[in-house]
């Protein structure tokens, strides 16, 4: 199980590398990277003291090394818009992003496994198609608009939820919902293949023949097995997590990670959206190797592998 | 034909007539501006006019005709970033597939890479840094694009070369390049159409996305993610700015998602797991 973790880290850090390096390139290749890493009305003294200090007359491997040598040492840069470290304004945004997260996994898994369950085990009556209707209707629905479907019917109509910013438990609910939403399309189709073919299996027939009730065997012996895939592809989620946490702060003017992404584009700010995209990785990359490690932990086959 | 999901047909070759016959069908300019005329209700709300069917926006700018002219964004984005995002990850699915050996393995590595990371980030980045427009928009959305294109492409490669009329090519002396072109091409593009029609719908999401966040194609282009992003701040006083263009995308998005699954089943019934 070791290997197979080392083996993981190394993957992820080679993808941080690579996304570094693209960051670092397309910053320098197009145009001149001082107008992009300043404001319009900088100093002349300014714009001399930013090429000092990342080399910007250097060879490009020279800069690239200074720009590697900070990152390391957190330092990504300061931000246009918000005059201040990328690094600090990410960390202070971050905990908004993550506190929507467990509120958006609980729906997105409310939702999914017994959605994808019963259609598996009804397959092909009312039930599967109604699920298979949903599932199909929510990759067609683009996030941003569905957001804005929920505010005009829920804060708009209704009057019942706040229509954005962050406060009491009341403006969770909205966003999470649209955010959760893009996951459980994914993971109710996910979860019913994989049921599917669990119920096909040997050890389903042996439960079965057991006499254990058709309850158990489905609930507690299939689901364990069925949650799997949603691991092991958590990977693909992940970067669909991002968009849609983009995409939903923005629409409900949440000041977390994500609507900080789209004020860098907005504002035109290159150092704070840099910043943003390798912060990014660098989570993108923890958690994944936590889901990883979890994923060994609960697959023996990983665990003993060597 | 049997089992042809029609009502998902009749919404794309809608969509497909109403995108190069826009200028005809509209009644209005998508871009002229009347803001005497502005924040208009469709004509069915209380102080609708029958000259802007469906309404006004901020700019007073007519609804439907900016909606006609909006299917006709989608599509030539849709096209040329499937085009160029697709045709780049059949070659390399191709050549990682046939060639095999280290470059499979370096290409493939790559191919996980971009599949780990998210591609609306560099597209955000290439918005900054490019400027906004059509040509940037193409090149981010066939970022997303190559990599899911060469994986499954490569992967029917993998089968195909072991196939006995690919041997016999290579016993008559053919080079490696000819056997991918004449031999294992036509072979995949069945995949190929299939992959194709089912992402159809996510170029047309991520264009509009990408719009919304202000990434997309500049104003005053009439993109549907750009209309939806232009209303967000009227939703209270005048839905339709916003909701109209939404419903055009879930309508266009599930007619292709319909569509594509359609044709998988018929064409390439392996990609099932797709």
């Amino acid at each position: 199980m070791r290997r197979y973790i080392l083996r993981r880290l190394f993957q992820g850090l080679m993808l941080l590398v690579l996304v570094a390096m693209i960051v670092f390139f397309l910053g320098r290749l197009t145009g001149n990277p001082v107008d992009l890493m300043l404001p319009e009305d900088a100093l002349e003294e300014d714009r001399k003291a930013l090429i000092e200090t990342l080399g910007l007359d250097g060879p490009l491997h020279q800069q690239f090394a200074i720009f590697a040598a900070n990152a390391l040492r957190g330092d990504l840069g300061d931000s246009i818009r918000f005059r201040g470290p990328v690094v600090d304004i990410y960390f202070t945004r971050l905990p908004n992003t993550l506190m929507m997260l467990p509120g958006v996994m609980a729906v997105a898994l409310v939702l999914a496994i017994p959605l994808g369950i019963l259609s598996a085990v009804h397959r092909g009556n009312i039930i599967d198609k109604v699920s298979g209707t949903i599932a199909v209707l929510g990759i067609a629905t683009p996030n941003f608009w569905l957001g804005i479907l929920l505010i005009f019917v829920f804060s708009v109509q209704l009057g019942w939820l706040p229509s954005s910013r962050m406060g009491g438990f009341e403006h969770y609910i909205l966003p999470t919902v649209t955010l959760g939403t893009f996951l459980v399309a994914g993971f109710m189709r996910l979860i019913r293949s994989s049921m599917l073919e669990i119920l096909d299996s040997e050890f389903v027939k042996l439960a079965r023949i057991k006499g254990l009730s058709e309850t158990i065997v489905v609930w507690k012996h299939c689901l364990r097995n069925a949650l799997i895939p949603v691991l092991t592809l958590w990977g693909v989620f992940m970067g669909g997590l991002v968009t849609g946490a983009i995409v939903t702060e923005t629409v409900f003017a949440w000041p977390g990670v994500g609507r900080l992404t789209y004020e860098a584009v907005i504002f035109r700010d290159f150092p704070l959206l840099q910043g943003v995209i390798i912060m990014d990785a660098v989570f993108i990359l923890l958690i994944n190797l936590f889901v990883d490690i979890l994923y060994a932990y609960i697959d023996p086959r990983i665990r003993l592998a060597d | 034909m049997r089992n042809l999901p029609w009502t998902a047909v009749g919404i794309i070759v809608t969509m497909l007539f109403v995108a190069v016959c826009a200028p005809v069908l509209a009644p209005h300019s998508p871009t002229d501006q009347s803001l005497a005329e502005k924040l208009l209700p469709p004509v069915w709300e209380e102080g609708g006019s029958t000259r802007y069917l469906l309404g006004t926006d901020v700019f007073g700018r007519d609804m439907l005709s900016r909606l006609l002219y909006g299917a006709r964004v989608s599509m030539i984005v849709s096209a040329l970033a499937l085009l160029v995002g697709g045709g780049v990850g059949l070659v390399i699915g191709i050549v990682s597939g046939y060639v095999g050996g280290r470059l499979d393995s370096v290409l493939m590595r790559i191919v996980d890479a971009a599949l780990a990371f998210p591609a609306i980030l560099f597209a955000l980045l290439l918005a900054v840094t490019m400027g906004q427009g059509l040509r940037t928009l193409i090149i981010a959305i066939s970022l997303l694009l190559w990599a899911r294109f060469a994986r499954v492409v490569r992967g029917e490669v993998l089968a195909l070369k072991e196939r006995d009329f690919v041997a016999l090519a290579r016993v008559h002396g053919c080079s490696p390049a000819r056997i991918m072109a004449t031999h294992i091409l036509p072979n995949v593009m069945n995949t190929f159409m299939v992959l194709t029609t089912l992402y159809v719908g996510v170029v047309i999401v991520a264009e509009a996305s990408l719009s919304f966040l202000g990434a997309g194609v500049p104003p005053p282009t009439p993109s549907w993610g750009l209309m939806a992003a232009e209303g967000r701040g009227k939703i209270a006083s005048a839905w339709w700015i916003s909701i109209m263009p939404g419903i055009a995308i879930t309508l266009v998005v599930l007619a292709f998602n319909l569509f594509g699954d359609w044709l998988r089943d018929r064409l390439d019934p392996k990609l099932r797991q797709l």
